[in-house]
């Protein structure tokens, strides 16, 4: 089994909401996989379908070679779940609360506890109505992180963590890695995914809209290039592939679809050119060409959706 | 800066958020008296007209339970009787919800906070709120005195009718405002000064019930035990019949000692704490706290032990009566008629129907005790942490079982511990019902209470979002259907809807276990059917 969830076709609905719309998600064993989309888009949603807290209509989901909804309580044995929104017992102690979470799935790590307690400087003794956002968040993140399990999923764990602490969660993620573990990560910090991820999902209305490395999506996208030359440039404007062209005499400033930044470069090298710079586009501009609010934009490439 | 500052500004603001509710409920009161009031001048235009209804309803303990004792026969004094112990309960919940909406639920949504931060004394929030809630019981007064006067009825008795409403409203306001400090939730201080009020009308209701007779027929004298109660006060004022003023001081009196108590506790406890300060917790759980039953008995506890406290005190009260019941009414046809009639016995000997009947209501508080511990898997679901306690190892069924069991267990020690109380006060006023007869009287009542813990994991298990309306409304059905069937007179194919008819009325008959195991299967499917439906649906916020 190399495959640590693999979901294939997944339809969720509420009442008439569409949440998931034949969502496809593979995440390998041993792979820190990013989740991306936007407000909305039905990402917490095939989470807690891959924890069997809501069951679809239909599509086929398995999570360590199980079925998340009718094995869900031998399979919550091997993860471990960070929700998006922590909720806590107000009367209850932080430490109680990572105790019993811990407990609950089958054990924790006692020496793991304390460690994690101490880099994400929570202290237990403090009740959890007094705990601040960022604050329950650590609870639920140590209570994860304190356990040896296969699988973790953590639905936008750093909303709320200040930078240091977002530190010491990417420290643990890249430790429960090298040790073999595959975390799921629903994230809307980029920074974070590109710093922590391997492979990305991007879903956009219950689709997968892309999905790969980072440099598989970067090829499949546009490459945003700047050009000087000594002469006018001319011609750009016909190539097949050139976008956004902004030309200004010896100046262009254009994107250009990676599949034809061979022919692009062909018809410049024709000039006297002084500069070119050429950017790979970061995964903020990924995301934002799917998701920017000019669909015609999106319309232009057909080619940047056809890759699930 | 002084506690108190800041104190205007909040009073405007409580003013401005309650511009609707608190008119309403003031302007809907003097409406439904005037048309009282006016019904009565209608209705009954002549004395012995009056005179007659009274006397019926002078020989039915289950009127004046419900409504008080009469006082007089003249307009007044019928117009008093119909609604005087409506309007108190009014003012009563009026002022509770109130105090409790500008207090403990300010600052449960962090409003306090907000407003804490912009100069606002620690004590302002509390004086704020009882000033608008004690002002508008003097409103309440004056619309009800005016609400009398205009239907026609003489200005004197309106006068104490007003005031003594005002008071009672004013005395449930301090009460509310204790509440507000205890309890952590608005829903909790809520609900305690309700049961407040319910337990004040229960009280009252049973020393009017058992009350004494005139020769006239028509005025009853109340017992001692309607002087236990603050909402009997207002009516020991009797308005409309012979005054007596100086009662009202008693709720004035409760008002000052809450008030003190409330403000002792403002000063001992941080914002959005209860009463006890915030200590720190245990660093770390105990063993006992690590499995679902440990974790919900945990959340349970305070409360449950609020309610077995509750209980032997109520059944320490209810035991001492037997004797005065024996005693008072042996004679009195229409009291043991009634508890014949709660008690579900026909008619048998007084005081063990009367104990009988008692134990009905100790089977309510039971069946109240599970629906409230119930509830709590909805409000653990809803935006709180059930999600990510079923995303552990912890599987559907089992979750709900601790829960139930929870429910269950308590509703049984609330049952024994009420019966050996009773039994325990019967003893000691020279009652020979005893002890054991009486805590298994009460733990005949489980049964039901469990049907109807049953019923509710049903409803959360099929229809969660309305669960909390379709449980409250359940157990209405059944303690209406059930307790009070025989005194509404209801048809038997209703009654029989309820557990708590086909609960054997030990000890005014022995006990027969065929119903019990009847009802304990029924339970059972009723539960198991609701856990499985819970384990096919959708976790829902
Ligand atoms: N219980 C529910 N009932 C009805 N609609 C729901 C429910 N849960 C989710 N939805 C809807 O399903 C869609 C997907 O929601 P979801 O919470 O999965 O989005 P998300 O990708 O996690 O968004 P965010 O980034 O804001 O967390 C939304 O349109 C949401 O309104
Ligand atoms: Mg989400």
């Amino acid at each position: 089994m190399t495959d640590a969830i693999s979901v294939e076709g997944l339809v969720k609905t509420f009442g008439r909401t569409r949440a998931l719309n034949g969502l496809d998600l593979v995440v390998r064993t041993g792979e820190v996989h990013g989740f991306l989309g936007p407000n909305g888009a039905g990402k917490t949603t095939t989470l807690r379908v891959l924890l069997g807290l809501l069951r679809a209509d239909s599509g086929r989901a398995q999570v360590l070679g199980g079925d998340p909804w009718r094995d869900a309580t031998p399979l919550h044995r091997r993860l471990a779940y960070v929700p998006g929104e922590v909720n806590l017992w107000p009367n209850l102690s932080g430490g109680e609360a990572i105790d019993l979470f811990g407990d609950l799935r089958g054990g924790l790590d006692k020496a793991r506890r304390e460690e994690l307690l101490d880099r994400f400087r929570l202290d237990p003794a403090k009740r959890c109505r007094t705990y601040s956002k960022g604050n329950r968040q650590k609870v639920a993140l140590i209570a994860a992180f304190a356990s040896d399990v296969e699988l973790f999923v953590l639905d936008e764990p750093t909303s709320g963590l200040d930078p240091l602490m977002e530190a010491a969660f990417q420290q643990t993620v890249r430790e429960v890695s090298a040790r073999g573990a595959t975390v799921l990560l629903s994230s809307h910090i980029f920074s974070e995914v590109e710093a922590l991820c391997s492979k990305v999902s991007i879903i956009r209305d219950g689709v997968t809209v892309e999905s790969g490395t980072l440099a598989q999506l970067r090829h499949l996208t546009r490459t945003s290039v700047v050009v000087e030359a000594a002469e006018p440039i001319t011609g750009l404007g016909g190539l097949p592939g050139v976008h956004d062209l902004v030309a200004d005499g010896a100046r262009a400033r254009f994107d250009v679809d990676a599949a034809h930044l061979p022919g692009v470069l062909r018809h410049l090298a024709s000039f006297e050119v002084n500069t070119l710079t050429s950017r790979p586009p970061t995964l903020e501009e990924l995301f934002m060409r799917h998701y920017g609010d000019a669909p015609e934009a999106a319309a232009e490439v057909p080619s940047a959706g056809a890759s699930r | 800066m002084s506690a108190y500052e800041g104190t205007g500004r909040l009073v405007r603001l409580a003013l401005r958020r309650d511009r609707v509710q608190l008119p309403v409920w003031i302007v809907g009161s003097a409406v439904i008296l005037a048309a009282g009031a006016a019904a009565v001048i209608d209705e009954f235009p002549d004395a012995a007209g009056r005179a007659t209804a009274l006397q019926g309803a002078g020989t039915s303990p289950a009127v004046l339970l419900m409504r008080g004792t009469p006082v007089g026969t003249d307009l007044g004094a019928l117009a008093n009787f119909r609604n005087l112990a409506f309007m108190l309960v009014l003012a009563a919940l009026m002022s509770t919800f109130a105090v409790v909406r500008h207090t403990r639920q300010n600052e449960e949504t962090g409003r306090a906070e907000m407003i804490g931060a912009a100069s606002v004394g620690r004590n302002a929030g509390l004086t704020a709120a009882l000033t608008v809630v004690l002002g508008a019981n003097l409103v309440l007064g004056v619309a009800l005195i005016g609400a009398l006067v205009s239907a026609g009825l003489p200005a004197g008795g309106a006068v104490t009718f007003g005031a003594a409403c005002a008071v009672t409203g004013m005395a449930f306001a301090g009460v509310a405002a204790v509440g507000a400090q205890l309890f952590q939730s608005a829903r909790a201080a809520n609900a305690f000064a309700a049961t407040a009020v319910g337990v004040a009308y229960l009280v009252r209701g049973i020393g009017d019930a058992l009350g004494e007779r005139a020769a006239d027929g028509v005025q009853v004298t109340s017992t001692w035990f309607s002087w236990v109660s603050p909402l009997g006060w207002g009516m020991l004022a009797r308005p409309y019949g012979e005054e007596r003023w100086w009662v009202l001081t008693l709720p004035v009196l409760l008002l000052i000692a809450c008030v003190w108590g409330a403000f002792a506790l403002v000063g001992r406890r941080d914002l959005g704490a209860g009463l006890i300060p915030e200590r720190p917790g245990p660093a770390a759980a105990s063993r006992g706290l690590l499995s679902p039953l440990g974790l919900a008995w945990r959340l349970n506890r305070a409360s449950t032990i609020g309610w077995l406290v509750g209980s032997v005190v109520f059944g320490l009260g209810i035991g001492s009566l037997g004797d005065l019941v024996d005693d008072a009414l042996g004679g009195n046809e229409g009291v043991s008629d009634l508890m014949g009639q709660l008690a579900g016995t026909g008619s048998a000997a007084l005081v063990e129907a009367f104990f009988a009947a008692m134990m009905n209501v100790f089977g309510a508080l039971a069946a109240c005790f599970a629906v409230q511990v119930l509830l709590r898997l909805r409000s653990e679901e809803a935006g709180g942490p059930a999600e990510a306690v079923l995303a552990t190892a912890v599987g559907r069924a089992r979750w709900v079982g601790a829960h139930l069991t929870c429910a269950v267990g308590g509703a049984a020690a609330i049952l024994v511990l009420a019966g050996a109380a009773t039994g325990l006060a019967d003893a000691a006023v020279g009652g020979d019902i005893g002890v054991l007869t009486l805590v298994g009287a009460g733990l005949a009542q489980l049964p039901a209470a469990m049907t109807v813990a049953g019923f509710v994991v049903l409803v959360f298990g099929g229809l969660p979002r309305m669960v909390v309306v379709l449980a409250w409304a359940g157990l209405v059905v059944s303690l209406a259907c059930g307790l009070l069937g025989d005194v509404f007179g209801l048809p038997q194919a209703v009654r029989d809807v309820s557990p708590f008819t086909h609960v054997p009325a030990i000890p005014a008959v022995d006990a027969t276990p065929g119903p019990m195991v009847g009802l304990v299967v029924v339970a059972a499917a009723l539960a198991a059917a609701g856990m499985a439906l819970f384990r096919r649906r959708d976790l829902s916020p």
